[in-house]
């Protein structure tokens, strides 16, 4: 027994007014003055409907490491965030480099029934860069890997990157490369600039990502197959990733919202909640980052939502883990440095947010931009309202927001996943197995 | 003032300050009786995450001096080896009532983040994090140069220092090219381009990668250490390489302009950066810096803890 529900007054992201019908999960009727009897009406004059946002960069720590986060927990944050798609990252304990484990991800996703968990597969055993892990029996178990990604590694090695660059050509995957040269990177700790040469913090230069970029541009216009490159960080990245477009080369490219907002000048508090793995880097880079993502050199955002337990934060940064929770912030980010600043319209954030994710790695029932006849996926937010980021009230199990005490444009109010509401006037759903 | 974290936190006037109390308590030292009262009662804890003697051993004498009560809590053997964080480190000496902290740390910006931090109450003095800086290493540095070249000025205005070696992973030369700019002398930052951070073109400072061009014009030759590691991280070719290029030896020494002293903030390599016959030669300030060193943490210990500069001139 499904509950309908009727939005009333909604701007769509094309900015046009209208009613939106949910009945049974799928969008029913997007039309003016609908009047829906049987309907929950919610009146949402004032904001903005955009389709359920899809993350193709999360780290939900299950298996392994669930005391910094749960797939439910994880879930549960991403829901308040917008989304009703993640895709969890490979990089758990163990290594999600086979069947058994993408499949328990993909299950216990289900059970928390908050939104989609699509796992991604790691490219090589153990994400240790050497031999490639069971990519074809991931791609086929019950949770139909497309993206493979040994994220928080590169896959350094050109030929096990070639190889595995034409082997998922077989069902169409794509491979999202974490790009960061590790000889250029031995023990860094934030992006190498004049900041890290006052802090003493061992650098992690610009090039040691574009050099990844440029050689593997080059290896997948070689083999014709499909690279997607992870957190892009550098102005220098940008312009690859903008002449391999020029050129026909298949490749698409994310930015997570912290890289569009925040630079290396923060380091200075070394305090490590702003310790991230690519770096926080100059301001230059922040502002060719956002014009690549209104141009659409840059596809998507997605959030590398990197949960920590407190002692992994409480420390000496060069003791500290890198990484940052993003999933609850990211539209608000978005909207703070690309819509209020003019590079973006709110039909360009669904674009970049929902339906170029969910295409890039072929999710079903994602990503459909608002259509009738789809799935009702789709999120609510007020722009013009504010809120004010307090990591003790996060949904995540882990407080390190970057953003902690910043004052955000954009409320999320609901989030329907398959017509279901996960997050109802802010109140989020209990959902199914914790 | 309430910690000691960077130089970039003093402002000249306090940094002439401390000088100045430094020239007052160092009469002290040469007294019969080297003690003062002031820090009756205050305890001070010597906070070594990493190995250092001289460091310690002067802040320890630095604080007795001063008749505060001193904890020496050292790497080796303690919590810290045993995995103890940083937090809870902090929390067991502000349960204890230390009223200032002197740490040395092997992480650069640990001292900032005990300041920073609600873990402790009481003063933090950083005696050395990681790459980042030593602040009072780069004070006793501009007493020394100002005892031999000051000529009765307050501030270091118009001398011309060299730093020369392995900027790149230096803390002493971080510090003091900050309190030399601040104090108005002239740097020169001497190095192969391997051992110079990316980002020092951004630095108040010139910089060179020849010795020989720069050796003859500066009033101050300030030796940095190499370290041992890295002979074998390809930052040049060998030892006897860096030697011939970046030593200071008794042929650079003799050209050196009259009156100008030569500094090592120790330990030293003999025969690497600096040879033995320029070690212990007239123009070496050497041992002395590491006497002033005493008298300069004293002068930070006394502006944190008795609240303000001695005047010159008194007690």
């Amino acid at each position: 027994m499904s509950q309908h529900y009727l939005l009333k007054n909604a701007q769509l992201p094309n900015g046009a007014m209208s009613d939106l019908l949910i009945v049974d999960g799928f969008i029913s009727s997007i039309a003016s003055n609908i009047s829906g009897a049987e309907a929950q009406v919610i009146d949402v004059t004032g904001s903005v409907v955009l389709p359920g946002l899809v993350d193709l960069h999360t780290h939900l720590r299950q298996p392994g490491r669930e005391d910094a986060e749960t797939i439910y927990s994880g879930s549960r944050a991403g829901a308040k965030g917008g989304f009703t798609a993640l895709s969890a990252m490979a990089n758990t304990s163990p290594v999600a480099d086979n069947a058994g484990v993408v499949e328990q991800v993909f299950r216990l996703g289900q059970e928390a029934g908050l939104l989609d968990v699509f796992p991604i597969g790691a490219v090589t055993r153990g994400l240790a860069g050497v031999e490639l892990s069971e990519i074809g029996a991931m791609a086929d178990s019950i949770a139909k890997v497309r993206v493979f990604s040994d994220d928080g590694h590169c896959v350094f090695d050109p030929l096990v990157m070639r190889r595995a660059l034409e082997y998922i050509k077989k069902f169409g995957g794509v491979i999202s490369q974490h790009a960061q040269e590790p000889r250029l990177t031995i023990g860094s700790q934030m992006n190498e600039g004049n900041v890290s040469s006052i802090l003493g913090l061992k650098g992690w230069p610009a090039i040691a990502e574009e050099a990844i970029i440029a050689r593997d541009v080059l290896l997948v216009d070689h083999v014709q197959s499909r690279l997607h490159i992870a957190h892009v960080t550098t102005a220098g990245g940008v312009e690859i990733i903008r002449w391999a477009k020029a050129r026909g080369i298949n490749v698409t490219a994310e930015v997570t919202p912290h890289h569009l907002l925040l630079t290396d000048e923060l380091a200075r508090s070394y305090d490590p909640v702003f310790k991230v793995n690519p770096p926080l880097r100059a301001e230059k880079d922040v502002m060719a980052l956002r014009e690549a993502l209104a141009d659409g050199t840059i596809d998507i955002v997605a959030t590398d939502h990197a949960p920590h337990t407190s002692e992994s934060k409480e420390c000496e940064w060069s003791e500290a883990s890198f990484g940052m929770i993003g999933l609850e912030t990211a539209l608000s980010i978005v909207q703070k440095t690309m819509v209020e600043s003019g590079f973006m319209n709110w039909e360009q954030v669904a674009d970049r947010l929902s339906t170029a994710p969910a295409k890039i790695a072929g999710y079903e029932h994602q990503g459909s931009n608002l259509k009738v006849g789809s799935s009702a996926n789709l999120t609510v937010i007020n722009p013009g309202k504010t809120w004010t980021v307090d990591r003790d009230l996060v949904a995540s199990k882990s407080r390190n927001t970057p953003f902690h005490g910043y004052e955000l444009p954009g409320v999320i109010t609901h989030t329907f996943f398959n017509g279901s509401p996960t997050l109802l006037d802010g109140v989020l759903s209990s959902g199914g197995v914790h | 003032m309430r910690h000691l974290l960077s130089i970039a936190d003093l402002s000249k006037p306090e940094a002439i300050s401390i000088l100045d109390t430094a020239v007052e308590l160092a009469r002290v030292s040469d007294g019969a009786v080297k003690k003062l009262p002031t820090l009756r009662g205050r305890t001070i804890v010597n906070l070594f995450a990493e190995d250092s003697t001289r460091t310690r051993i002067s802040f320890e004498a630095a604080a007795k001096r001063l008749s505060a009560d001193v904890i020496n809590f050292s790497a080796k053997g303690s919590s810290l080896s045993k995995g103890e964080s940083l937090k809870d480190t902090a929390l067991t000496l502000q349960a204890m009532g230390a009223d200032a902290v002197i740490i040395r740390h092997s992480s650069s910006g640990a001292p900032q983040r005990l300041a920073d931090s609600s873990w402790m109450q009481g003063s933090v003095i950083n005696a050395g994090d990681g790459t980042h800086e030593h602040p009072s290493q780069a004070l006793l540095d501009a007493f020394t140069i100002r005892k031999h070249l000051g000529k009765g000025s307050s501030d270091l205005q118009g001398i011309k220092v060299a730093i020369v070696g392995d900027v790149l992973h230096s803390r002493v030369a971080r510090s003091n090219v900050l309190l030399l700019n601040l104090l108005g002398a002239k740097v020169t930052l001497v190095a192969p381009p391997t051992l110079l951070p990316v980002g020092v073109e951004s630095w108040p400072v010139a910089v060179s990668y020849n010795f020989d061009e720069v050796v003859a014009s500066v009033d101050v030759v300030m030796m940095l250490r190499v370290q041992q590691e890295r002979m074998s991280d390809l930052f040049f070719p060998n030892a006897r390489e860096y030697s011939r290029y970046f030593g200071l030896n008794s042929e650079r020494l003799a050209i050196m302009k009259p009156n100008s002293i030569v500094m090592h903030p120790g330990p030293m390599n003999r025969g690497l950066e600096i040879s033995a016959d320029v070690a212990d030669s007239a123009r070496s300030v050497i041992v002395e810096q590491v006497a002033n060193g005493v008298s300069v943490r004293m002068a930070i210990l006394y502006v944190l803890l008795a609240g303000q500069p001695l005047e010159v001139g008194g007690n």
